[in-house]
């Protein structure tokens, strides 16, 4: 069988096709990715569920399915899907990286964009080989050594969920600041044709891309700050987060070692002209005068139609041992060794830190359905999808609260926002069932919470007698009541006499909490008058997904 | 011009590069004009420096109410129908909707939207309701419909799950979810409520109709009619309870509706404003409706919490500024029995 990928008809073809399908699976990315928000439909009372949230990316990501399979000994829900990328990689090399990750397509278009650093001779000196490239497969090593013993730290890596995070927390945020700051002035103006123009396109752009509500996230800045450089670092060496540091495309590079498409290199009709590394897009050495490296090509065939004598074509089933190829990852086995030591290392000195065990954070408030957290951090990517789906905003992301080994996992704000009573958009998003998914039944904050004996509960409400109006100034409030969700409300009021600073007796409500009914969703908190510093505040104990954090005997 | 590109050369060689007159001219002059402009500006800018002040408030109190006509009653309470019944008896009783919305009227429709909870947990006003109040201003010759509240829970989920937002569109009404930029500074002009920020739709509209559902409230005692109003406000609402009867009056005072239908289907006589149990819900099939808020709020909480006037401090305050009478029995109610 002698099928041929190149040559004259397909020379100019391939290359098209792989930007339709880069710019077609990036749309497709942003679109579920804007799309990853609360959008009801009209019609009914029912629960609202997610239709296509950008989760279904992460399904196809085999990193993610790998590491989640060897931290929880299972794969969660969609995760299987993941074979459809992992499969054929096994017979056509890392097309995934060249033709369908939106974080390559991103650097890829970057990376093409004119700059000093790649001019001419350059250019194509950074096109070659580099052995930095091998750092990637460390990092894959350390990453899934990790997850094995119980963090998912490979998460802060993982294209997609660099790429939810960066995007859903920092970039979209900023994008609907500037397009509102744009708007709002047009929507403003006293010329009826500005007006209405301005209105027509705020309606258009609301339905669209644009948030219910401009979200605000902690570290947003860094988040963006990050992404931006390493799509800025991309214009001075093409895609150098795909070849140094990307541990999907370690994992799909080892996978290609037994592909059946490569590279031919036709070494009679090479005159080393150099024009294939050009456009190289793996630095994988497509060059006659060089072997070819099999694990670090990205499949993108610009090497076949630069090529002026037609000397390369990509072929099924070659006569690997008469090509100069090197066909697995040219890593080494002190280097494969410190990968492996590094990722063995990692968990135990996290662990002896304190956090986790001893001295957990009093405000870290994890989504409903989370799972312990042990086994929260081994199951959380950091993607930062639940932190985009919640509709108050509240889910933001840790800098020290959960340790370090947790940063960038989600907690709860109430400050910013509670937990929406009958909503478990998070829990539906999260690919990897670090947030468990459950219903609004079983979080059972909804109906009948006096009769769901066992709602989720995210903490305890607390009071602060010092602050708190009724309680320290003779002033009646109780919003805090009025806003308790669950019926039996938890917040309970007793009627007292209490002498304001004129010496007038006055009869007032003060608030109390029944920890027995309080599901720590953070209404209380978020609805306090004294807005910077609550006189009423959620607190983590009594969190149903930790058996030893309660505060109670005997809750029912 | 050839003369001048031989000799040129030869000057540079033996001294300095100079300008011609005309060049060393026209460089002082724009260096001269720049001068002018940045001092122009700089002073201009110095006499523009003003300390920022908050946006002028509007100063309009928003009376939509229609002239009391003697042959229609000032309140009616209809029972033992289902929403959209009870809605038609009890217009027909106060002389029809086109007795209140008139041809290319903009009516905004003001239900109780507050809450993520369903219709049958009643914390939000019954959606039938709003629906055939809806049909009744379009059937009036209403210009435009709108149904609008700003919900305390997160507003896509309360408008969609008490089944409003379903039930207003079908019915042609158009649903504005509260948007942070349509809020305008209102000088209320009230004892305890000066400048607060008023969601924009309530101040544009030429009719207004309040449709609040009757509900137990730990502080107040009961949420009934004017409570209502807190839902056309933005800002820090939470501040409101501290002096909770003033600010009612206050807001009694600035928002007098065109007719006001209070939901008594359901009512939520335990764990109010919110609610949540079934067991906390009483099925009552009733509706007070009328021109008169103050009646119709004094008659639902002797009715279904048996408070007097006296209990509820902010009945005697809107009476006193002449806003309506608690001593509802003086006045010629209508009762309708249904079915």
């Amino acid at each position: 069988m002698r099928c041929v990928l190149g040559g004259s008809v397909a020379k100019s073809r391939l290359p098209l096709l792989r930007r339709i399908s880069q710019i077609f699976f990036l749309v497709a990315f942003v679109a579920l990715l804007v799309f990853t928000s609360l959008r009801p439909t009209s019609g009914g009372t029912g629960d609202i569920h997610m239709r296509a949230p950008v989760r279904l990316f992460f399904e196809w990501d085999p990193l993610v399915a790998l590491a989640n399979a060897l931290s929880s000994h299972g794969l969660y829900r969609g995760l299987l899907w993941s074979l459809l990328i992992l499969l054929p990689t096994l017979f056509l090399g890392r097309f995934f990286c060249g033709w369908i990750c939106p974080m390559g397509t991103l650097q890829h278009f970057v990376g093409n964009m004119p700059s000093e650093a790649k001019r001419g001779k350059k250019r194509i000196e950074s096109n070659r080989y580099k052995r930095w490239q091998t750092i990637k497969y460390v990092v894959l090593a350390a990453g899934l050594v990790a997850a094995f013993f119980g963090s998912m730290a490979i998460g802060w890596l993982d294209p997609f969920s660099l790429l939810v995070r960066s995007v859903g927390l920092a970039i979209l945020p900023a994008f609907n600041y500037a397009v509102r700051a744009v708007l709002l002035p047009l929507e403003h103006s006293h010329v009826a044709a500005i007006k209405a123009t301005g209105e027509t396109l705020h309606s258009i752009l609301q339905a669209t891309v644009l948030d219910f509500r401009q979200t605000h996230f902690a570290q947003g800045l860094v988040l963006g700050a990050l992404f931006i450089a390493i799509l800025a670092l991309s214009l001075r060496v093409t895609r150098i987060w795909c070849r140094s540091l990307c541990p999907l495309g370690a994992l799909l590079g080892v996978v290609s070692r037994w592909s059946v498409l490569g590279l031919h290199k036709d070494l009679s009709k090479c005159t080393n002209c150099n024009r294939c590394l050009l456009h190289c897009q793996g630095g994988d050495d497509p060059i006659g005068s060089a072997p070819w490296h099999k694990s670090e090509c990205l499949m993108c065939m610009n090497c076949v139609g630069a090529c002026p004598e037609e000397s390369l074509t990509f072929k099924f089933f070659r006569d690997a041992k008469a090509e100069r190829e090197i066909s697995t990852p040219d890593i080494g086995r002190r280097k494969a060794l410190t990968g492996l030591a590094a990722g063995a290392a990692v968990v135990p000195l996290m662990r002896a830190n304190t956090g986790l065990g001893k001295d957990r954070h009093d405000r870290l408030l994890r989504p409903p359905g989370a799972l312990d957290e042990p086994d929260f951090l081994s199951r959380c990517i950091r993607c930062g999808e639940c932190m985009k789906v919640c509709p108050n905003n509240s889910l933001q992301p840790t800098l020290e609260e959960a340790g370090l080994q947790g940063l960038w996992t989600p907690t709860l704000v109430p400050r910013i926002g509670y937990c929406e009573p009958s909503c478990v958009l998070c829990s539906e998003v999260c690919p990897t069932g670090a947030i468990w998914q459950i219903t609004p039944k079983e979080k059972g904050w909804v109906v009948g919470v006096g009769q769901n004996k066992n709602p989720v509960r995210l903490g305890t409400a607390f009071y602060d007698r010092g602050r708190c109006l009724p309680w320290a100034e003779a002033i009646d409030c109780i919003v805090c009541e009025e806003w308790c969700p669950v019926s039996p409300k938890a917040i309970y009021v007793e009627e007292a006499q209490v002498v304001d600073s004129s010496g007038k007796v006055k009869t007032l409500k003060q608030p109390r909490v029944d920890p027995s009914r309080c599901v720590g969703c953070g209404a209380c908190e978020y609805a306090c008058p004294l807005q910077e510093h609550p006189a009423v505040y959620v607190t983590s104990i009594g969190e149903s997904r930790s058996p030893s954090a309660q505060i109670l005997l005997n809750r029912n | 011009m050839a003369e001048e590109s031989d000799q040129k050369p030869k000057l540079a060689a033996n001294q300095p590069a100079g300008l011609t007159r005309r060049e060393a001219m026209l460089q002082l002059l724009r260096v001269g004009g720049m001068a002018a402009g940045a001092t122009a500006a700089g002073v201009w800018l110095s006499e523009h420096s003003f300390r920022p002040v908050p946006a002028h408030a509007e100063q309009a109190r928003r009376d939509h109410r229609v002239a009391n006509e003697e042959q229609y009653p000032r309140i009616t309470v209809v029972q033992g129908g289902e929403p959209k019944e009870l809605v038609q008896t009890a217009l027909e009783n106060l002389g029809g909707m086109k007795r209140f919305v008139s041809k290319n009227d903009s009516v905004v429709v003001k239900p109780n939207i507050a809450w993520d909870r369903t219709p049958e947990q009643a914390a939000c006003t019954n959606p039938d309701v709003v629906a055939e109040v809806v049909r009744q201003c379009w059937q009036a010759g209403a210009k435009r419909v709108i149904v609008t509240d700003c919900s305390c829970n997160e507003p896509r989920r309360c408008y969609h799950r008490s089944g409003i937002q379903a039930a207003a569109l079908a019915a042609g009404a158009e649903v504005i979810l509260p948007d942070t930029e349509k809020f305008r500074e209102v000088e209320m002009g009230g004892v305890v409520l000066k400048n607060w920020p008023v969601f924009g739709p309530f101040l544009d509209a030429d009719k207004v109709i309040n449709l609040p559902i009757a509900k137990h409230h730990s502080l107040v005692g009961c949420t009934l009619g004017m409570k209502n109003w807190y839902g056309i406000l933005g800002g820090e609402r939470n501040r409101l309870h501290q002096q909770i009867h003033q600010s009612l009056a206050d807001l009694a005072s600035f928002m007098l509706p065109t007719v006001t239908l209070l939901d008594a289907y359901r009512i939520l006589v335990r764990n109010g404003p919110t609610g949540g149990n079934l067991e906390d819900v009483e099925l009552k099939k009733t509706m007070v409706a009328g021109t008169d808020p103050v009646a119709i709020d004094a008659y639902a909480a002797k009715a279904w919490w048996n408070l007097d006037p006296a209990q509820l401090p902010y009945l005697e305050m809107t009476q006193a500024r002449g806003l309506g009478t608690v001593d509802y029995d003086k006045l010629p109610v209508k009762f309708s029995k249904l079915g």
